[in-house]
């Protein structure tokens, strides 16, 4: 059975396009096929985390308008096996998606495709190409940072998720959404500078599925175009691979969360 | 951090003032959350009302929209100071 996930948050930059190609990512390697879709429809961003940036032909508008068929406008991931690409339109305005259209895709993806997993990228906001994104999902990953507004937004979308999605108006109940916590610094939570994993999980009330680390690593993964989660080495690749397997229904514990403590000549001297 | 953090006064805790702001503006846009989109002027406008007479804070007026079995009720909550 094909599950449609929406990776959304609310307010821009909190890491929803980083996530969602870790996600997709992480799923590939697992076996699963997945297609992960880019609904930010004028502002395209996925292609260029995913280093596909240069073989865009076509995009979700043009299998929404039929001027491309599904197979045309699917990207295959060079690096990983079972991965797809379906890029946003660079020059349509968001008008161009419409219920139905979105529905189409979902439906070729599920029926012609056979995929295991569809990652919808959210735009920020709350308007028409998040609500798009979100309306067909059956599970949300909210990413949040620890910081005033990206919190307030991520709240106001839970809410939006509980009422606007189409589980939500047949009746079904919420769907599951799951808080990934990203640009976590432990040394500044510990000195009272940031907001805790805890304090985030107490305001927002949803499921944690991951806290990623303010880490040099996502930066490195976007300017080389290849996701964060295969960096192994890295904190952040670590931590969006724990994200994938909790996502899969692993109990594994948080790491990450507090910082290494330092010895007298560090604390002394140590940035 | 530095030798000079240990001798300074200490900063201020942000992050609990973070926190305290943020739980009481969720908790008030989850109270109009999906209710009819009049509901915050009314709540304003009831407020206004309230004070020609008595002295009340911002958050004295509380309006709520529920559904009961086909039937909405406005439940309006008017918290009035100790005399």
């Amino acid at each position: 059975m094909t599950k449609i996930v929406v990776v959304t948050s609310g307010k821009g930059g909190v890491g929803k396009t980083t996530t969602s190609a870790a996600l997709a990512t992480g799923l590939a390697l697992r076996g699963f096929k997945t297609t992960v879709i880019d609904f930010d429809v004028g502002l395209r961003n996925l292609d260029l985390i995913m280093g596909c940036e240069r073989r865009v032909v076509y995009d979700l508008v043009n299998v929404i308008s039929g001027d491309a068929n599904i197979k045309q406008a699917l990207i295959k991931d060079k690096k990983v096996d079972n991965l797809f690409i379906l890029p946003a339109s660079q020059t349509r305005d968001k008008d161009a998606l419409t219920i139905e259209g979105v529905e189409g895709v979902l439906n070729a993806l599920r029926d012609d495709m056979q995929m295991d997993y569809i990652i919808c990228d959210s735009p920020a906001g709350i308007e028409k190409g998040a609500l798009m994104a979100a309306y067909f999902a059956d599970e949300a990953v909210v990413v949040t940072n620890p910081e005033v507004s990206s919190v307030r937004d991520s709240d106001r979308i839970i809410g939006i998720l509980a009422s606007k999605t189409r589980h939500a108006e047949l009746g079904d109940g919420d769907i599951p959404s799951r808080l990934l916590l990203t640009r976590y610094s432990p040394e500044r939570v510990e000195n009272g500078q940031m907001l805790s994993v805890e304090d985030v999980q107490e305001i927002l009330a949803i499921e944690l599925l991951g806290v990623i680390p303010e880490s040099q690593a996502v930066l490195n993964a976007s300017n080389s175009g290849s996701p964060v989660i295969l960096d192994t080495d890295s904190d952040a690749g670590q931590a969006y691979s724990d994200a994938v397997a909790r996502f899969l229904g692993d109990q594994l514990p948080h790491r990450f969360l507090t910082t290494n403590k330092k010895g007298l000549f560090g604390r002394l001297f140590g940035g | 951090m530095s030798i000079f953090s240990y001798l300074l006064p200490k900063r201020q805790n942000t992050a609990s003032v973070a926190k305290e702001r943020l739980q009481i503006i969720v908790a008030r846009e989850r109270s109009t959350r999906g209710g009819p989109d009049y509901l915050p002027q009314l709540q304003e406008e009831l407020l206004q009302v309230v004070r020609k007479y008595v002295p009340v804070d911002q958050d004295a007026v509380n309006v709520q929209m529920d559904r009961e079995s086909g039937c909405e009720i406005l439940e309006l909550n008017i918290t009035l100071p100790e005399a």
